[in-house]
């Protein structure tokens, strides 16, 4: 490789940066809660955020520049130097490793002449890992500037090597490359029918709030997005928050920042569902008294952006949208979409929050809980894609449709999404109570040694509880079913899990931002072979500490593929034990490496070979 | 009437709004922490107040007190999960007690030996992490920074400057200072600052005052941190700090 100048900025691109910043401003309110959504549209114009535009930002937002430069530093897709005019992720979930993203990577990054993780010193390419970028039943999947790129094989590498090097802008790649399926293969109760005519918001209208929500109530709609809360609860409470003032300002939000690593229903709930989400979030706004919405979108799902903007522009049109809707007068809501910047954490709904208002997505104290204080302190709703979608069928078609389905506890059906060693990966929706193995014969998966369930975060499950039934009283998920066969080696699993922890964790709390270190530098041991009985003990140990001290969500559910796999698959990790009671983990021979290059020596003398075991 | 809730087998009364910690420290009772100064508002960062209410383990300073709520701040199993935390503190950065010139001044190190915590137990990452001596007044060696936020918070909640930032994500967390440069000597630091005197390790010290007390004759050389307390609190009674 010629060692060519670095990749500086273009003359007067200082200028331009400046430029830039104040004309994007001007488009909207000058409020601190855009500086992410500044920095996103900065970082997609110039592939970096100069530092002509942290100075502009910080003065005209009225942030100090060291608030801009450690939100730069907090999202994964916020850089303060230059990446390369193509700047690639390879998407790197677990189900993109047993696809083969690491064999593809290597093939690209020898095409390019560029190692992973680097930027080639023309500045023509950047390649690097990202995590899951919610394509796992299409993969192994990339992002080349942001743009979502799927079903990656060795020749559409090949072509994508030549078209970087020709320089072709992504409008002339072909447009195949950037197809995303939705892969629906089991419809159920929501998803068999796509039809709206605004029916739930016209329920909404004639029977009135408080019967929507006696809807929503009598259905036990729970949320769809892991935790379980019940839907009419949280929307009772943000009404009633401030003594139900109808001047306090109120907030829906959308969560749609889908990062839990082999989910991707929310996509394609947002792609070909989407009419009945914004309805169910109008709905929602309706009940609780809020005009403005937001759909927090994550990253990666960037091409959505327009299509969404459309279905937005069109509803508005139609009146579904904006000032009296439906011609009722004071019923106005409208909806902003605002994008993530590659935060796992921005999931968890006040981190979400953080990062709504343009900060970093550090979750927050809770109480108190956003139905009183969420978005700038205002009592806001915060629901999964997949729990809007259903309350906008709720309120249309009664509680009671929701209820003829699913268990007690357990109230209609659950999305999965469904990917790893299957004959067909996708979207299948089942009534709660649906045992595991019937998704497991669905969706053709033989000899399945493990599923986990409900991603990285879930928990795995070993083959005599592919009986238990997913509802929330046995077997809670948000959605994520990834399959893993008797060929695989689930050591490989729980590496990518450990390191996706330790990558996502916010850094805000200690169990969490050390211990998931601490894991992932021990799980590499185990599969380097240098470690012991002791250490398992260890990894137990600190996994305890980070589930019962971590200060939220994720640090505490971060240990729980260790701990189930050591629980249930402990041969997974004895086998990659030298020996049951101790093994140094100090590499004598390794420590002379340096000795040894130092003194030109490579003879058996400058070797320490290996202490024989003593029986 | 007021209220109270049971903490290692003591009654302790609080009044509504009151935090476990609040309540605790009220009535005399230590409960340890790091990233908890009663100045500021309730941070639940360090995790090192954890203590088991119903089972659960929680951060004393932001669990909100409840009649009749027993509390066990003092269990093995609780001290256990707070000597693994110190641990976890002591290995991210790098802290060499013995050479350090808060040793015996520094609630961490002392906070450690309240827990029983006698080596550092993990593997050290030993990050590469530099010192900031730019100020005349004052240095940071971020090499024992906990990320606490203290001087985060003391400067904008207390000295309406915003000086000090946290950056980075996960374990490339770190300490930033708000100046064009990012040192403190280009910022608007100052040694009258509250958030000078706040920093619970060493890593915010002053310049020229070196081992004016030798070691051994030190705060938490004489007593035990459960004792007497956090040492920025100690010093104003003795009149060092605004």
């Amino acid at each position: 490789m010629t060692q060519a100048s670095a990749p500086g900025p273009k003359a007067g691109a200082a200028q331009e940066a400046r430029e830039f910043v104040i004309e994007s401003l001007a488009s909207g309110d000058r409020v601190p809660e855009h500086l992410l959504q500044h920095l996103i549209a900065v970082q997609h114009r110039f592939g970096y955020v100069p530092e002509d535009a942290v100075e502009t930002l910080a003065e005209e937002l009225d942030v100090t520049r060291t608030q801009v430069r450690s939100a730069i530093a907090f999202y994964a897709f916020l850089y303060e130097r230059p990446r390369g005019a193509f700047d690639i992720l390879f998407s790197d979930n677990i189900t993109d490793r047993m696809l083969g993203n690491q064999r593809l990577m290597a093939l690209l990054a020898e095409r390019l002449g560029v190692a992973p993780g680097e930027t080639r010193a023309d500045g023509r390419v950047s390649l690097g890992y990202t995590s899951c970028t919610g394509m796992c039943d299409q993969g192994p999947a990339l992002l080349v500037n942001g743009q979502a790129l799927t079903a990656l094989e060795p020749h559409r590498v090949d072509r994508i090597a030549d078209l970087v090097e020709q320089g072709a802008p992504l409008s002339q790649w072909p447009g195949e490359y950037f197809r995303v399926e939705d892969n629906i293969r089991r419809p159920g109760l929501l998803l068999s029918n796509r039809a709206t005519e605004g029916a739930g918001l016209r329920n909404l209208l004639e029977k009135g709030a408080d019967a929507a929500l006696a809807e929503i109530e009598r259905s036990g709609l729970r949320g769809r997005g892991g935790a379980g809360f019940t839907t009419a609860l949280k929307w009772r409470f943000c009404r009633e928050a401030v003594q139900g003032d109808p001047r306090v300002e109120r907030f829906v939000v959308c969560n749609a920042d889908e990062g839990e690593p082999g989910t991707f229903k929310d996509r394609v709930l947002l792609t070909s569902y989407t009419d009945l989400v914004i309805e169910g979030m109008t709905i929602c706004a309706g009940v609780i008294g809020a005009r403005r919405g937001f759909i927090y979108l994550r990253g990666e799902y960037r091409y959505l952006v327009p299509h969404l903007e459309a279905v937005l522009a069109r509803r508005r049109a139609q009146g579904l949208l904006g000032k009296g809707i439906l011609g009722e007068p004071g019923l106005d809501f409208d909806v902003e979409i605002h994008l993530g910047a590659g935060a796992y954490i921005c999931g968890e709904e006040s981190a979400l929050i953080e990062s709504l208002e343009g900060k970093r997505g550090v979750t927050r104290k809770r109480p108190p809980f956003p139905v009183t204080s969420g978005f700038k302190d205002k009592p806001t709703v915060v629901n999964n894609v997949e729990t809007f979608l259903a309350a906008a069928r709720v309120v249309q078609w009664g509680g009671y449709w929701l209820r003829g389905e699913g268990t007690d506890k357990s109230a209609g059906s659950k999305i999965l999404s469904v990917s790893g060693d299957c004959a067909r990966p996708g979207i299948y929706e089942y009534p709660f109570g649906t045992p595991v193995h019937r998704v497991l014969a669905d969706c053709g998966a033989q000899d399945t040694q493990a599923v986990q369930i409900s991603g990285a975060a879930g928990a795995t499950l070993a083959p005599a509880e592919f009986d238990r039934i997913i509802a929330f009283e046995d077997v809670p998920t948000a959605g994520s079913f990834m399959v893993f066969d008797r060929s695989r080696d689930l050591l490989d699993m729980v590496r990518n899990f450990a390191g996706f922890f330790a990558h996502e964790s916010c850094g805000f709390c200690t169990p969490c931002r050390v211990g998931g270190a601490l894991v992932r530098d021990l799980v590499e041991k185990v599969a380097a072979g240098a470690a012991s009985e002791y250490d398992l003990q260890e990894l137990r140990r600190i996994g305890a500490v980070m589930r019962q001290g971590s200060y939220c969500g994720l640090g505490s559910t971060a240990p729980n593929h260790i701990l189930n796999t050591l629980d249930k698959f402990p041969e997974v990790y004895r086998r990659y034990l030298r020996s049951a009671d101790y093994t140094p983990s100090f590499d004598l021979d390794g420590a002379l490496a340096e000795a040894r290059a130092l003194s030109g020596r490579d003879d058996a003398g400058a070797h320490i070979t290996e202490m024989e075991e003593t029986p | 009437m007021s209220k109270t809730f049971r903490l290692d087998g003591r009654e302790i009364p609080f009044t509504a709004g009151q935090t476990i910690m609040d309540a605790a420290l009220a009535a005399g009772v230590y409960i340890p922490h790091l990233c908890h100064n009663p100045d500021y508002a309730p941070h639940g960062s360090c995790r090192v107040c954890l203590v088991g209410v119903g089972g659960r383990q929680v951060s004393a300073c932001t669990a909100p007190a409840a009649e009749g709520m027993v509390v066990d701040s003092s269990s093995e199993a609780i001290q256990a999960t707070r000597r693994a935390i110190l641990q976890m503190l002591f290995v991210e950065g790098n802290h060499v007690c013995p050479a350090c010139e808060a040793s015996g001044n520094c609630q961490l190190q002392a906070v450690a030996y309240y827990t029983g915590m006698l080596a550092p137990h993990f593997t050290h990452f030993f990050p590469k992490r530099p010192v900031d001596a730019s100020h005349p007044d004052y240095i940071i060696d971020f090499n024992r920074c906990i990320l606490c936020e203290l001087c985060v918070r003391a400067s904008r909640d207390h000295d309406g400057k915003r000086v000090f930032a946290i950056s980075g994500r996960g374990m490339d967390s770190h300490l930033v200072i708000d100046s064009p440069s990012g040192l403190l000597g280009d910022s608007t630091f100052a040694a009258s600052d509250r958030a000078a005197h706040v920093c619970p390790t060493g890593a915010i010290i002053p310049k020229h005052r070196g081992y004016e007390q030798p070691i051994g004759r030190r705060l938490y050389d004489q007593e035990p941190i459960s004792v007497v307390g956090d040492r920025q609190a100690s010093l104003e009674i003795q009149g060092e700090v605004d």
